[in-house]
């Protein structure tokens, strides 16, 4: 295992191995990142699911099926909007992709089906998953319902809170919803549990993951099911403006929009990736998540990769306001990105993405997810030192399910509720 | 420099066992949770466990316990809380030494790819630390530790479920060092009331494999399990259920003496 800096011509070779589909390799590995770290209860299941994915991804019977199902009950191809208010005021020409308007109102149902119609074919009796924001868990209560399979979704008690809307939502869908007590009680305590609930019936069930992290193949199961993101937007913008953006930006927490924006795009070398993670309060160990920026290698949830930790290697708390970036890890093909220089990644703090989604609602009639609107505080950052280029950002989600959090910060409802109720 | 044959750490671990199960015995595997519930009761509660015990599993506490049930997560947050870690633990143990038993440690692999492999090896050897049991670590990723422990003649003792396919069961008995780990039941730790009673066929079958003598864990508790385990394994492990006596303010070597019984 290299924690060093890779040389120069490194770099140009896994690049290369990356653009011709050879990453990750037959070890889940991208260049020093990934692997397989897991219990070994889980590894046959592991296996179980790196040749399930290995016979029907490739196979057009269930690439017909999948398809159809993202056309006829997801909605896809999602719309590529042009954003002329926010083009005029950032000097910038600004493109959206916007995921906000699949099913269930973010990127996560692109994973989340894919992976119930595999967990179908393989013949799973239930679904676990774990969700931060609760977007992943909406989308796959939404799929399991589809497909006819129960679900149950772990949930950090205090994600809970904060995203009370998605609660409700999950629940009316058929999941059947666990708060977690234990840890952090966010997204990372989450997977812990849903870990924990797989290792106890690793044959009957299926761990539905929502990020593009954890053991092999994980990482390129939830990639491969969102690059039709990235597929999308490219042949899209090609279609509308007939070139490439010159910078693309998504947010990152696990990294599973941004991966799936990106990868079809990595080859494109003209083409500036710039991921963006939360900033938080400030630049302080435990004060964000912005694992790239900061982090060391480390294993967590079954992959080595960037981590948040402290000088004892244990994983260390973090904080951000949108519950879907909360999380100390990052995908191993992020890690790889970043080391290999293909994407820049920056940070946003709490406050310039809560500044960024109220100007986005003003300028463009758009409520994104606190999540996104990370993205498009990068954007807006990057837009002011290089003026007159073409931006594309990954509109990810839309921001209901953050109505408690947004009124208890801007309280806009306050007080007209107190005056309709006086 | 290699180790000489006799004087590797590992063996200590193999031969501790046998030593009991030449008797007639079935070796005991207490686990603590290093520095619970009190950080500065660990060195006492460590020996007088080493004196009751075959083999003691000394639990590194980490942030994310993946494997591990409520009692073993609970002990783990309130060690690190108490600035309980790696460091402290080899310093801990290096200091108290020598231990009536060989100690294992038993961690997630974080804590020690952090420390670095070359340093922990080094550091196990004057700490009495025979070996290492690292719960999210499978045989495909242990190259690189498996290498900078055997260096040391430290043991990586491997960890064999009911869901391993037989192949599997076959290459992580052979690759196992100090003893085989058998996981009793398709779960965490802690969590099972009862063994299932597949669990003494499953037993045999592993140790028909094994060269090495087999210690059966997870959801062990009670003299009546243990004896029922004893004619198809070497060893017992017991952990959230000491865990557990150790909160409540029990005698560890009391609760130990009970299962022997």
């Amino acid at each position: 295992m290299q924690t060093e800096e890779l040389l120069p011509a490194q770099r140009a070779d896994l690049l290369r191995r990356l653009v011709a589909g050879e990453l990750p390799d037959a070890r889940g590995r991208f260049g020093p990142f990934g692997g397989r770290y897991a219990p070994e209860t889980l590894m046959p299941a592991l296996q179980r699911l790196e040749e399930g994915l290995q016979r029907f991804l490739k196979d057009a019977d269930f690439q017909a099926e999948l398809g159809r199902e993202l056309r006829d009950w997801a909605g896809r191809p999602t719309a590529l909007s042009p954003a002329p208010t926010l083009s005029r005021r950032w000097g910038a020409t600004v493109w959206l992709k916007r995921e906000d308007l699949a099913h269930t109102g973010a990127h996560k149902i692109n994973n989340a089906l894919g992976q119930a119609l595999l967990a179908k074919r393989l013949g799973a009796r239930r679904i676990i998953a774990e969700t931060g924001a609760g977007q992943h868990g909406v989308a796959t209560a939404a799929a399991c319902a589809r497909v006819g399979i129960p679900c149950i979704v772990y949930m950090g008690a205090v994600d809970v809170q904060r995203q009370a809307p998605n609660v409700e939502r999950m629940v009316q869908l058929g999941a059947e919803v666990v708060p977690v007590k234990s840890g952090d009680r966010t997204l990372r305590a989450a997977i812990d549990e849903a870990f924990r609930d797989w290792v106890s019936d690793p044959n009957g069930s299926y761990y539905l993951l929502g990020s593009a992290v954890g053991p092999h193949p994980y990482p390129l199961l939830v990639r491969e099911l969102q690059s039709v993101i990235g597929r999308e937007a490219r042949a899209q913008f090609i279609e509308r403006t007939g070139g490439l953006p010159d910078a693309v930006f998504a947010c990152v927490g696990g990294g599973s929009n941004a991966i799936g924006l990106f990868h079809p795009l990595v080859g494109d070398a003209s083409v500036e990736l710039i991921g963006v993670e939360a900033g938080g309060r400030s630049a302080k160990l435990g004060e964000n998540a912005a694992t790239l920026a900061t982090g060391r290698p480390g294993v967590l949830h079954g992959t080595y990769s960037m981590l948040l930790q402290d000088k004892e290697g244990l994983v260390q708390e973090t904080h951000s306001i949108s519950a879907g970036l909360d999380y100390p890890g990052v995908g191993p093909e992020h890690a790889l990105l970043r080391a290999i220089g293909r994407v820049t990644y920056v940070s946003a703090t709490d406050d310039e993405a809560l500044d960024a989604l109220r100007e986005c609602c003003s300028a463009e009639g758009i409520l994104p997810a606190i999540e996104t609107a990370h993205a498009f505080a990068g954007a807006r950052k990057w837009a002011a030192t290089h003026p007159g280029k073409t931006l594309l950002i990954g509109l990810s989600g839309r921001g209901d399910k953050d109505m408690p959090t947004l009124s208890q910060v801007f309280g806009g409802a306050r007080k007209i509720l107190e005056e309709a109720g006086g | 420099m290699s180790t000489p044959q006799a004087a590797r750490p590992r063996d200590k671990i193999t031969a501790a066992i046998r030593k009991t199960t030449a008797a007639g015995g079935t070796a005991l595997v207490p686990y603590i949770t290093a520095g619970y519930p009190q950080k500065d009761h660990f060195i006492a509660t460590l020996k007088a466990i080493a004196g009751a015990a075959d083999v003691v599993e000394v639990g590194v506490p980490f942030s994310d316990p993946m494997a591990d049930g409520v009692t073993i997560q609970r002990a783990s947050h309130t060690a690190i809380a108490a600035g309980v870690n790696l460091r402290w633990i080899l310093r801990e143990l290096t200091a108290a030494g020598p231990f009536a038993a060989p100690i294992v440690l038993m961690s997630y692999l974080n804590p020690l790819l952090n420390l670095g492999y070359r340093e922990l090896a080094a550091a196990s050897v004057p700490a009495g630390v025979c070996g290492f049991i690292v719960p999210d670590l499978p045989i495909e990723e242990s190259a690189d530790i498996a290498a900078a422990l055997d260096n040391q003649g430290l043991a990586l003792i491997q960890l064999v479920t009911p869901a391993t396919p037989a192949e599997r069961l076959q290459r992580l008995c052979a690759a196992s060092q100090g003893f085989v780990y058998a996981v009793t039941v398709t779960g965490i730790t802690g969590g099972a009331k009862e063994l299932p009673a597949e669990v003494t066929g499953y037993l045999d079958r592993v140790r028909a494999l094994a060269t090495l003598p087999v210690c059966a864990g997870f959801g062990v508790r009670r003299a009546e399990q243990v004896r029922n385990l004893a004619p198809h394994t070497d060893g017992v492990v017991v952990g959230s259920a000491l865990v557990e006596q150790l909160e409540s303010g029990g005698d560890p070597v009391v609760f130990l003496k009970a299962l022997r019984a």
